[in-house]
């Protein structure tokens, strides 16, 4: 057990620094802090890593991953998030590329994981239905085989930044007579361009625009596009779950967030002083790092778990819990911080053309939209009451 | 000891349950929160011909002899349909001020006009930098001659947009932050010198930012007493607060039913997720979080007369309460309606934002807390 870094350590962070400093494009600086984004800006930043060599830290190096040490790529993570670079999607990344590399064919693996490395193609998940989310395993979707090909009908919601996205791994149902709900799913890669496939925006209550109803009506899919084999694609899903929870917990990002919030705090004022000096809140700014903390070490312990051969297990539904509630908590206090100038909306304003002043300072705008659209984080990657069942059954055998 | 409205107020509450019903339907409702203007002049006219804008005020002062439990009853079903037209600032605020401090010439002047649905008032007092304390002013009425010429910026007038008058908060003397020094004013927003940000706000509603640029005024644009304006100011702001804390119990109302039902109805693992334990206990939570906090919007609403001090306290401790059940509903209504919860489509988000954004109108929980600390161990 040791906390230092190693004077190897120390020259891999400024390696990182440097190249956050110098190669991070112009053009993305700022953005992920404003809320504005488009496609182009993932994969811009996607294809600005590969080049570097830096294209896919938890992958294994066979695949084109870093090899990093555990450490280094939590350094790596800590000075993403304190350069505000934009976040890597996970829909490809994180999810799918594990999903390939255990359970998909050798031509799966060929073609599309270096198009994932390289930033080539936009994954989105097409897992959750309308009548299926917490309980995932009562979908609907059904792919029928006809000679070399499925074809696919039915609706997945709620997938996020599917309006950008060039695939979709679509969980659908293989064989409807299969005893379990769980048995008779396929997991199988769909072209977002095939006809049939339609994608209409949900807009969430502070008025952005992340997730999408992805409509399939008639979409015909090789059958080589199956990934591991028919009716098994539950163990697979569950398989991506656990990786998709173990990603969550954010915790660069959050000590980013909290570092934003206190000099939000320095500035803004309360009864004419900083409000950071107010002891109520500032104690309220301390109890939030230190649950980040006690969050930090949990990961780390866990990584170092994984590192030693074992796979993310249900514990990484603490990570989950643990990690939204903190993000959550974050946007509260922010939105707290900034008192009066919370209220301005201006997505959407001012209009096009306006150049007149901002309302009150920059840091406020975003502030109460962020803290509505953070309320995501306890419903999406399994509900937080499911990981509440999950460790209650899994890790506690209740 | 009597908790129990009286015939004329179930009345009141069934004619405005009914407008809300009839003609405030949530889809309505957000179509015109979107729309170019963000409210319905119509809407405001309807309220003053049944009579909702004077049902608060004096028989001597034109209304129709009512005081806070009208407005507390008003306010509540209001915030079951997210009304956006500014009953607050012109009934509640401007009519506060006017009853408090009016001149009888004032009087005469506004409150036929402000009744009759004429003339709508923004209450302009909280500063780029003042944050919640009311006594942080640092727009100034330099006298001038008989007059005053004022001059300073006010931040996120609520209802600004709309409103033909503005109740203006201005130093008269002394440094920013003294409690003495403030004086009331009541401005119209034509007058020269007064230019407007206008802008919507997250939970829907329209706000301005006000400047002042050598707003010249007569003496008789001070309402109440000149430079002792802050007890004044304190006592029409617990007002607001008591009709703030009404508008959230109805929001949390919503809420609970659209929870309730909601969950009722959404099935998974087959069966209504209601059946799930871990939900029932949240919702047995944010029912009692609604049911305390309509005990606390009454308290406060019966002790809007009592001398200062308890005035404040019982003010202080409603919005406490009312930030505390806010919260915890308003999160839990979204976190039960899972990803439905968060859509700009359904309700929830809705009555989630505005129920946020009360929070920290006329000072947040923490504010509120230390208020009552103070007052409390003094
Ligand atoms: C912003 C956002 C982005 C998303 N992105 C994607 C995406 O890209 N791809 C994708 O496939 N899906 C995505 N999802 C969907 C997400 O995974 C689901 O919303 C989630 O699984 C919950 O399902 P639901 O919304 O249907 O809620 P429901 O399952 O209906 O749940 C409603 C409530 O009931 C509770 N509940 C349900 N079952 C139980 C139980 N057994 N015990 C106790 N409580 C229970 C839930 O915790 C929740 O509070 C996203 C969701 C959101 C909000």
């Amino acid at each position: 057990m040791d906390l230092s870094f190693s004077t190897e350590d120390i020259a891999f962070r400024d390696e990182v620094r440097t190249f956050l400093e110098k190669d991070y494009p112009a053009e993305l600086r700022g953005k992920f802090s404003r809320d504005e984004y488009a496609k182009e800006d993932f994969l811009l930043w996607q294809k600005t890593l590969f080049k570097r060599g830096w294209g896919a830290p938890a992958w294994p190096k066979k695949f084109g991953g870093t090899g990093w040490t555990a450490t280094q790529k939590y350094i790596f993570q800590e000075e993403c998030a304190r350069a505000e670079t934009l976040p890597v999607p996970p829909f490809g990344m994180a999810m799918l590329a594990p999903v390939l590399m255990a359970f998909g064919s050798e031509e799966q693996k060929a073609h599309y994981l270096p198009r994932i490395l390289n930033g080539t193609d936009f994954w989105c998940q097409g897992y959750s239905e309308p009548g299926a989310g917490s309980d995932l395993a009562s979908l609907k979707t059904k792919a029928e085989r006809q000679g070399d090909h499925y074809i696919i009908n039915g609706q997945k919601t709620w997938t996020t930044l599917g309006h950008f996205a060039d695939w979709i791994f679509v969980l659908c149902r293989t064989d409807p007579k299969a005893k379990k709900p769980q048995e008779g799913i396929s997991f199988i890669l769909v072209d977002m361009k095939s006809p049939g496939v339609e994608v209409r925006p949900i807009i969430t209550m502070d008025g952005s625009h992340e997730v999408n109803e992805t409509w399939l009506t008639d979409v015909k899919v090789p059958v080589a596009n199956l990934v591991g084999k028919e009716n098994e694609g539950w163990t697979y899903a569950k398989y991506l779950l656990a990786h998709e929870r173990s990603g969550i917990a954010g915790v660069a990002r959050s000590k980013k967030g909290i570092e934003r919030l206190r000099q939000i705090a320095s500035v803004e004022l309360d009864q004419g002083q900083p409000i950071i000096r107010n002891p109520e809140f500032a104690k309220k700014i301390s109890e939030l790092e230190i649950d980040l903390s006690a969050l930090e070490y949990t990961e780390l312990r866990t990584l170092a778990g994984e590192a030693s051969g074992k796979g993310p297990g249900p514990e990484s539904s603490i990570l989950k819990i643990k990690g939204t509630e903190i993000q959550q908590r974050i946007t509260e206090l922010t939105l707290e911080a900034v008192g009066v100038y919370g209220a301005p909306y201006f997505r959407g304003f001012p209009k096009d053309g306006d150049n007149q002043l901002p309302i009150g300072p920059d840091y406020a705008h975003l502030t109460a939209p962020m803290y509505a659209n953070m309320r995501k984080t306890s419903i999406y990657g399994g509900s937080n009451e499911i990981q509440h069942n999950i460790i209650a059954k899994m890790v506690l055998g209740l | 000891m009597d908790f129990a409205f009286t015939s004329e107020q179930d009345m009141l509450r069934d004619t405005v349950a009914r407008l809300i019903r009839e003609q405030y339907d949530f889809d309505t409702r957000r179509k015109v929160a979107k729309s170019e203007a963000g409210w319905r002049p119509q809407m405001w006219a309807q309220f003053a011909e049944l009579g909702l804008l004077g049902a608060s005020f004096p028989e001597s002062d034109g209304g129709f002899g009512g005081g806070p439990i009208e407005a507390m009853i008003i306010s509540e079903e209001f915030g079951k349909g997210l009304v956006i037209e500014p009953y607050l600032q012109t009934v509640v605020i401007a009519g506060g001020f006017l009853r408090h401090g009016g001149s009888a010439a004032q009087k005469e002047e506004n409150l036929p006009a402000l009744i009759g649905g004429e003339r709508l008032y923004a209450f302009a007092y909280s500063e780029p930098k003042s944050r919640f304390d009311l006594h942080d002013v640092s727009t100034t009425a330099k006298k001038d001659g008989k007059g005053y010429v004022l001059n300073g910026q006010k931040a996120v007038v609520l209802g600004g947009p709309l409103a033909t008058h503005l109740v203006v908060t201005a130093r008269t003397s002394g440094g920013q932050r003294d409690t003495s020094g403030i004086t009331v004013f009541l401005v119209p927003k034509t007058a020269k010198g007064v230019s407007t940000r206008d802008y919507p706000t997250v939970d829907g509603l329209r706000a301005s930012e006000v400047y002042f640029e050598n707003v010249a005024v007569g003496a008789d644009a001070v309402i109440g007493e000149v430079d002792n304006g802050l007890p004044m100011i304190e006592k029409v702001v617990d007002e607001a607060i008591a009709a703030v804390c009404a508008e959230a119990v109805g929001c949390m109302k919503i809420l609970n039913e659209a929870t309730i039902s909601y969950a009722r109805q959404r099935k998974q693992f087959g069966q209504p997720i209601a059946n799930f334990q871990v939900l029932q206990h949240r919702m047995v939570d944010m029912f009692m979080a609604a049911e305390q906090a309509t005990s606390m919007t009454y308290m406060v609403t019966l002790k809007l007369d009592e001398p200062d001090r308890q005035r404040k306290l019982a003010a202080s401790a409603a919005k406490v309460q009312i930030g505390k059940a806010g919260k915890l509903v308003s999160q839990d209504a979204v976190q039960i309606h899972g990803g439905m919860g968060m859509t700009d489509e359904l309700n929830v988000g809705h009555f989630f934002k505005r129920v946020t954004m009360i929070e920290s109108q006329f000072g947040n929980t923490d504010w509120h807390l230390r208020r009552y600390t103070e007052l409390s161990n003094r």
